[in-house]
Order: structure tokens, then C-alpha cells, then sequence
């Protein structure tokens, strides 16, 4: 298992490349650099010149992202353009507040969203389910940044109950973002769970199992959960990605200095390490969250454990 | 045994006849779709809003009334005049809402046509050759799968510029891995069928084979990803301009409507209703007709 962990993280090595080399390629062939930002209206050519001979920006694009990676193996960022401050300063500060409100959501989304779906899908006919099945819907398609504007609408500017922009006021500020940000992927929890338990208890090991006399709440929460929540921990993983977009915009809404705003304020000010970081980040958090899916997998279904087990024997 | 029947008899030969021909595919899997209540109830909403969208400039003049500044007449409340009220600078919200729906429509249907071309290309080859083509090709796009779409459009657009045209291209490129895989599953669950077969045992070429065999049979999980993903492209030309980085004022667009709205939706919360309303119906719609059309097209998926 040690070997199939390290060999995934390995594979994350040439994506990495790949990816940093595209947006760096990218980012070169935008018109204007960030010296004509950082300057300003101070902005001439020999000033220009000079911040860019200082900032590495004359050599040749490919010589520059080769020192880039060459820093990146050894851990090193690089140093952001415009804020003249190691990315990987920044970066800690902005992904600390990020990953709260990542953290945050995802633990509501998951506590809430499978519980639902099974209990909809265990009385699929019941005005609950109907609700949940709405509710769903409305889920997937609202959009995020719509839903944070009638919150702080409802919540802060009616009600008064929550702060409706920053982080000031500990877990009470995270609660709107969290709840703005999990929407759409706690929909998708949800009817993903409905759906395969819906499948799963159709199945005739359920029959069987509910014929032996084996008590209903364990046919549900033993025979058929089992074998109904891998598409479920598929979505869980593979939308942490959706969600890491949505964090842009759920950052934008509640004004928070989180990893979104970073990565749009560097790129609007060309600052290219900093985009980089970030993206980088983000690609290394899909990819884990990916592993850790497969991982469970394992964890939760023998079959796949045994396909794991004779992999490593035959290798 | 006397057979009594109760039909009234037949007018024309034609007629007759047609109790006993089979009903084409199409027309039976239209009757299916039919049945489900909610997806007819998206593809009417859809229909109606690209209907609109289609006659916007019949229902508001584009120079005068939808980006003109009426300054005297801002923030107003909704009314007889003004359905949806007015924006911060006096213009008719409803009137840039209907604008707003070609934008979106164009851009979002545009982009998924590009990446439904990337997939098909991309997708098609890696599913139909497999081995080392599938191999090279997934693994390329397993890299922009590393990557939320809206970042990766994110970038795209702000190194090209927020042009229509370079939305489009983002968005269309971003989705392309995404489609690719789509399109390489379905690909391959067909390769193996005995007319694919028989198509190469007479000596019909790999293109051929594609074009005429393999895609016609892999359209309907392809299909009912588009409608899904008009939805998404819609969404995040949204979202894009709404973080300043897509369609920028004046031209109307939902996404830059709440942005513009959103300091003054405190003390007016009209200017925020509609936009969101607009955006929220065109995605429901969408996924009402996507989830529609896939019940329909692969019925042992129904609940």
C-alpha cells in the first residue's frame, strides 16, 4: 500500500510540469508584464527596463521557467513580482484561510448530504424524498455567488445573525462561505447517495439478507451502504476540484484573503510565481484528494483490497 | 368465437395500415421523453428562454434602452414600467436581462460546441485506437483535469483578453478534457460490437468506421453531456464576470449584473433578484432536460 501511495505521488511529478509549463507559456504571451503594473503611472521605459532585468523578465521564456522549476524541486516558490515577498509566505497565510472554509464546508456537506440521501432513498415514495429530490435540483443548479449575495442579504443585512464579509469573527464568519461554497456539492452528495442506495436496495442481496431476518435498520445501514457509497466517496473526491473553483467566487462575495482572491489579483497583476503557486497548490490538493478517494476505496470494498495486494506481489 | 370491436373503422388504407407499422426510434424514444413531466418542463423552460433571447432586440432596443445611462431614473423599485425595476444607472433590468440571454446563450453554446470538437477528435481517437494513443492522449488531459475548469478558462482569458471570441475558446478548451473522456467511454463501449466489426471486415476505413458506425451509436451519452454542459459553460461565463475577468460592462451579462448590483443590493435588493433568477432558471432548465434526455436515452439508469 506504502508503494502504490508513493508511486501516485511520483505520476503527480510530470503533471506538475506539464501544468506550470502551460500557464507559464501562457502567461508570457500576455501582452504587457507586471512591471507596467507595479510602476504605474511612474511607468518608462528605462524604469520598465531596469524592474525588468531586476525581476529576471528579460531572459528567454524557457530559461525562466527552467530556473522556476529548478527552485520549485528544492521547495521554492519563487518570489512574487509584485509584493517583492516569497510566494510561499503569502501562500501559508491565504491557504490557512481557505482551507477553513474548505474544511468547513466539506465536513457540513458530507454530515448532511449522505444522511439524506439515505433516508430519502429509503422511503422513496414519502414527501421527504420528494423534498430532498427538489431541494437537490435547486442544488446542482444554483449559482454560488447568487446564493452568498441572498445570504448576507437574509443573514447579515435582515437578520443580522452573521458578518457577511472577512474573518474577523472566528467560526461565526465561516459559516455563510462554508454554507455558499458546500451548496452545489452537497446536492451532489446528496443525489449520488439517493441514487446508489436506491440501486443497491433493489439488488437481491438485499432481498436475501431482509429474508434471513436481518433487521431493516442493518439491511440499509450495513448490506446496502456498503456497497452504495462508492460512487458517493467518487463524488466527494472529484468535486473537491469544482469546489476549489467555487472558491474564487465564494472568496470574492464574502471579501476574504483566501487562495481565490490571491490567484485572481495575481493574475490580473501578471505576477506570474504567484499564479503559478497557486495553481500549484490547487493541482497538488486535486490529485491527493484523487489518491485518498482511491485509498478508501480500498478501505471500504475487499475486492479492490485484493487487487491492490496481488498488484504489489506481482511488481 | 365472434370478435367484437369497438374502433371505429378505418377512413383511408393508409390509415390501416398504420396500426401495425412500428414506430420509428426516434418517435419512441420521443413518446418517452413525453412521459417525464419534469424534463418536458426544462425543455419548455429552455425554449423559452432562447426564444427571448432570439427576440430580444424586438423587445428592447440595445442602444437606447439597454445600455444607456438614465441617471434620473436609478434604483428603482419593481414596476408597471419597469418589471424587474431599474439598475444603478437608471437602465431597465428586465431589458438587460433578455440581453443578457443572448450573451450567455451564444457564448455558452459556442463553447461547447468547440469542446465537443476537441472531444470528439481527441476522445474518439483515444477510445477507437486505444493502446498508446489512448494512453498519450489521456494522460495529456488528465494534467487540465488536475484543474477546477473555471480556473483554468480563468487563465486562459485573462492572458488572451475577455473578447467574446477568447471566452468562447477558454471555456470551450476548458471543458474539452472533461468531454474527451466522455466521449472516449462511450467510444469504446461500442468498438467492440460485431457490425464495427463487420464494417472492417469489407474494408471500410478507421474514418469511415468512426463517422458512419461508431460515433452515430455513442451520440446519446454524448448528447445528454452537452445539455449538462451548456448548463456549466453558462455557469462559469457567469461566474467569470462576476469576478471582473468575462463580459465587461456596459454589454449585459447576469454575471457582471450582480457584480455592478451587488453594493447597492442592501438598501436594493430588486437589482440582485433577477439576474440570480436568470441564471438559476436557464441552469435548471438544462439539467431538468439533461437528466430528462438521459432517462430517456439509457432508461436502466431511471429511479
Amino acid at each position: 500500500m506504502i508503494r502504490y501511495i508513493i508511486k501516485r505521488l511520483f505520476a503527480l511529478i510530470p503533471v506538475i510540469l506539464v501544468l506550470t509549463f502551460i500557464v507559464f507559456t501562457i502567461l508570457s504571451m500576455t501582452p504587457g508584464d507586471a512591471t507596467s503594473i507595479i510602476l504605474g503611472s511612474e511607468y518608462t521605459e528605462e524604469l520598465g527596463a531596469k524592474l525588468r532585468v531586476e525581476l529576471g523578465l528579460d531572459r528567454p521564456v524557457v530559461v525562466q521557467y527552467l530556473h522556476y522549476i529548478a527552485n520549485l524541486l528544492r521547495g521554492d516558490f519563487g518570489t512574487s513580482y509584485v509584493m517583492r515577498a516569497p510566494v510561499l509566505d503569502q501562500l501559508s497565510v491565504r491557504l490557512a484561510n481557505t482551507a477553513w472554509i474548505v474544511g468547513f464546508a466539506m465536513l457540513l456537506c458530507v454530515s448532511l448530504g449522505i444522511p439524506i440521501g439515505i433516508l430519502s432513498a429509503t422511503r422513496p415514495r414519502s414527501v421527504f424524498s420528494q423534498g430532498t429530490m427538489v431541494f437537490g435540483l435547486m442544488g446542482v443548479s444554483m449559482p454560488i455567488f447568487w446564493l452568498g449575495l441572498l445570504l448576507i442579504l437574509l443573514f447579515s443585512v435582515k437578520l443580522g445573525w452573521l458578518p457577511s464579509s472577512g474573518l474577523d469573527h472566528g467560526a461565526r464568519s465561516l459559516v455563510l462561505p462554508a454554507i455558499t461554497l458546500g451548496f452545489n456539492y452537497m446536492a451532489n452528495i446528496m443525489r449520488t447517495t439517493r441514487s446508489s442506495m436506491l440501486e443497491a436496495i433493489r439488488q437481491d442481496f438485499i432481498r436475501t439478507a431482509r429474508a434471513k431476518g436481518v433487521s431493516e435498520r442493518r439491511v440499509i445501514y450495513d448490506h446496502a451502504l456498503g456497497n452504495a457509497l462508492m460512487p458517493t466517496i467518487t463524488i466527494i473526491g472529484m468535486d473537491v476540484g469544482t469546489l476549489l473553483g467555487g472558491v474564487v467566487l465564494t472568496e470574492t462575495v464574502f471579501s476574504i484573503p483566501g487562495m481565490g482572491r490571491l490567484l485572481v489579483e495575481a493574475i490580473n497583476q501578471r505576477d506570474t510565481p504567484c499564479v503559478l503557486g497557486c495553481l500549484v497548490v490547487m493541482a497538488i490538493t486535486v490529485a491527493v484528494s484523487n489518491l485518498i478517494v482511491d485509498l478508501v476505496y480500498a478501505y471500504i470494498d475487499p475486492r479492490i483490497r485484493a487487487q491492490y495486494r496481488a498488484g504489489a506481489r506481482k511488481a | 368465437m365472434q370478435v367484437t370491436s369497438t374502433a371505429r373503422p378505418f377512413a383511408t388504407k393508409k390509415e390501416f395500415y398504420a396500426q401495425f407499422r412500428k414506430k420509428s426510434i426516434a418517435q419512441e424514444l420521443w413518446l418517452r421523453f413525453l412521459k417525464n413531466k419534469t424534463a418536458v418542463m426544462g425543455l419548455v423552460i429552455f425554449c423559452v428562454i432562447v426564444a427571448v433571447a432570439i427576440t430580444a432586440p424586438w423587445i428592447a432596443d440595445y442602444d437606447t434602452v439597454v445600455i444607456k445611462i438614465h441617471i434620473v431614473d436609478r434604483l428603482q423599485p419593481p414596476s408597471m414600467k419597469h418589471w424587474f425595476g431599474t439598475d444603478e444607472l437608471g437602465r431597465d433590468i428586465l431589458a438587460r436581462i433578455v440581453h443578457g440571454a443572448q450573451v450567455s446563450l451564444l457564448i455558452g453554446i459556442s463553447a461547447i460546441f468547440v469542446s465537443l470538437l476537441v472531444g470528439l477528435v481527441l476522445g474518439g481517437a483515444a477510445g477507437y485506437y486505444g493502446g498508446k494513443t489512448d494512453s498519450v492522449i489521456m494522460r495529456a488531459m488528465d494534467v487540465f483535469l488536475c484543474l477546477p475548469d473555471v480556473l483554468l478558462a480563468l487563465a486562459i482569458v485573462a492572458a488572451f483578453g475577455n473578447t467574446k471570441l477568447n471566452l468562447i475558446i477558454a471555456i470551450g478548451l476548458a471543458f474539452s478534457p472533461k468531454f474527451s473522456r466522455v466521449v472516449r467511454a462511450a467510444v469504446m463501449s461500442v468498438r467492440d460490437n460485431e457490425y464495427i466489426e463487420a464494417a472492417r471486415s469489407i474494408g471500410a476505413r478507421d474514418n469511415r468506421i468512426i463517422y458512419r458506425h461508431v460515433l452515430p451509436n455513442c451520440i446519446g451519452p454524448i448528447i445528454v453531456q452537452v445539455t449538462l454542459y451548456v448548463a456549466n459553460a453558462i455557469l462559469t461565463i457567469a461566474a467569470l464576470s462576476f469576478i471582473g475577468l468575462g463580459i465587461q460592462p456596459p454589454t449585459p451579462e447576469w454575471g457582471n449584473m450582480l457584480a455592478s448590483g451587488r453594493t447597492f443590493m442592501r438598501d436594493f435588493p430588486h437589482i440582485v433578484a433577477a439576474p440570480g433568477l436568470a441564471i438559476f432558471f436557464t441552469i435548471l432548465a438544462l439539467n431538468l432536460l439533461g437528466d430528462g434526455l438521459r432517462d430517456t436515452l439509457d432508461p436502466r439508469l431511471k429511479h
